[in-house]
C-alpha cells in the first residue's frame, strides 16, 4: 500500500514539476506515468478522462489528479495524487519570493520556458495521434473523422462550450457506437 | 512591496467568505483549464474586492510563470497567503480546485459503474476523438508559442530531437526537459524577444 502511494506521490510530483507552461503541458507527462509506465489506466480510460475533464470547468490538472489518485488508491490516494500536484510548485513559489522577484524578468527565467515548449508540443502531438489511433480502432474510421471533424469546428470554429460539445459525443456514442 | 498578510492596502481585514467565493467563482467560470481563469481571477482580486493593484498581480503571475505547475493553483494558493496567511492559503486553493475535483470524482465513478452496459461503452468511444481534438488543439498551441519565442529554425530543431530522444530513443520525457531546463539555465537567455544585433 505504501508502494502504492508512493508511486501515486511520484507520478504526480514528477509530471506537475516538469510541465513547464501550466496544466496543459503536464497532461501528456501524466498520461507518460499513468497508462506508459504504471498502466493504471489504457489509452481509451485517459482519454474519456481528459474529455469529461475539460467539460468541467475548473483546473484541470488537479481534476486528473483527483480522479486518477481516487481510481487507484481511493479517498488517500487522490488526497496524495492533489497534494503532490499543488504542494511542490506553491511552496517553491512562497519559500523562493525573494529570489524570484529578482529574476522574474531575466531572459534566462523565459529561455526555461521557452526551451521546454518544443518538447511538451511533441509529447501532446503523440498523445493526439494515441487517441486518435486507438479510436480508429475501436469505433472505425468513419466514426472517428466525423466526430473529430464536426468537434473540431464546433470547439474552435463555432467556439461552442466543451459542456455541449462532450454532451454531443457522449449521446452520440450511446446511440450509435454501443455495440 | 511589503506582505502585510492580514491587511488589505485599505485597511479592511479580509472576509474569509470573500476569498472562498472570489476564488471559487473564478475556478468554477473558467474552461479551459489554466490561462482561462487568470482573467476571471484577475477580475476578483483586483476589481471586485480591490485587494491589490493590477501591478501586484501581474508581479504574480509573472513570478508563476517562471515555475512549474498548474498555474491556477499556484496563484489563488500564494495570493490567500499573502492576504491572510496560512489559513488563506487553504481557503483560497481548496475553493479553486475542490468543487471540480469532487465533480470529476463522482462524474466518473458513476460512469464506470455502468460500464458493462453497451451504451456507456458507446460513450467512451464516441469522446475518445473529442479528446483527440482537444489535446491536438493544444500541441499546436505550444508549436507556435515555440514558434514566437524561438521561431521556426530552432522549434524545429528541438521538436526533432524531442521526437528522436522520446520516440525512437524512448528515453523518458523527465530526462529530455531537465537537461533542456539546464541548457535554458547554461544559456544567455538569448531568444527572439531578447535579441541583440551585435551579437554573433
Amino acid at each position: 500500500m505504501i508502494t502504492l502511494y508512493w508511486k501515486i506521490f511520484w507520478a504526480h510530483f514528477i509530471s506537475n514539476l516538469l510541465g513547464y507552461g501550466g496544466g496543459p503541458a503536464t497532461i501528456p507527462l501524466l498520461e507518460h506515468e499513468v497508462v506508459d509506465h504504471y498502466h493504471w489506466q489504457t489509452t481509451a480510460q485517459f482519454s474519456e478522462m481528459v474529455a469529461l475533464g475539460n467539460a468541467l470547468p475548473g483546473p484541470i490538472a488537479t481534476k486528473l489528479a483527483a480522479y486518477i489518485g481516487y481510481d487507484v488508491g481511493g479517498i488517500i490516494g487522490s488526497i496524495i495524487a492533489l497534494f503532490a500536484t499543488i504542494a511542490p510548485s506553491l511552496i517553491m513559489m512562497i519559500a523562493l519570493l525573494g529570489l524570484l522577484m529578482r529574476y522574474k524578468n531575466s531572459p534566462k527565467v523565459k529561455a526555461m520556458t521557452q526551451y521546454v515548449r518544443p518538447t511538451i508540443a511533441v509529447l501532446l502531438a503523440v498523445m493526439t495521434y494515441d487517441f486518435f489511433f486507438q479510436s480508429y480502432e475501436t469505433a472505425g474510421l468513419l466514426h472517428t473523422l466525423l466526430i473529430g471533424v464536426v468537434g473540431y469546428f464546433a470547439l474552435e470554429k463555432w467556439r461552442i462550450s466543451p459542456v455541449y460539445v462532450v454532451l454531443g459525443a457522449l449521446v452520440y456514442g450511446a446511440i450509435f457506437l454501443g455495440d | 512591496m511589503k506582505a502585510d498578510r492580514k491587511n488589505i492596502p485599505n485597511g479592511r481585514r479580509i472576509r474569509h467568505r470573500d476569498l472562498f467565493i472570489a476564488f471559487f467563482r473564478s475556478g468554477m467560470l473558467g474552461y479551459g483549464g489554466g490561462l482561462s481563469a487568470i482573467p476571471l481571477m484577475q477580475k476578483e482580486v483586483v476589481e471586485r474586492y480591490s485587494w491589490m493593484d493590477d501591478e501586484a498581480f501581474s508581479d504574480i503571475l509573472a513570478l508563476t510563470n517562471a515555475l512549474p505547475g498548474p498555474v491556477n493553483t499556484k496563484m489563488a494558493g500564494y495570493i490567500g497567503w499573502r492576504l491572510a496567511g496560512f489559513w488563506g492559503m487553504m481557503n483560497a486553493l481548496l475553493a479553486s480546485f475542490l468543487p471540480t475535483a469532487v465533480l470529476m470524482i463522482l462524474l466518473l465513478t458513476v460512469l464506470h459503474a455502468y460500464k458493462d452496459k453497451p451504451w456507456v461503452e458507446g460513450m467512451a468511444k464516441g469522446v475518445m476523438p473529442i479528446a483527440g481534438v482537444m489535446i491536438g488543439v493544444l500541441a499546436w498551441d505550444f508549436v507556435k508559442k515555440s514558434k514566437s519565442g524561438l521561431g521556426w529554425t530552432m522549434t524545429i530543431v528541438y521538436i526533432a530531437i524531442s521526437l528522436v530522444v522520446m520516440q525512437l530513443l524512448h528515453i523518458h520525457p523527465a530526462i529530455l526537459i531537465a537537461a533542456f531546463i539546464i541548457m535554458a539555465m547554461l544559456s544567455k537567455g538569448k531568444t527572439k524577444t531578447s535579441h541583440r544585433v551585435g551579437e554573433k
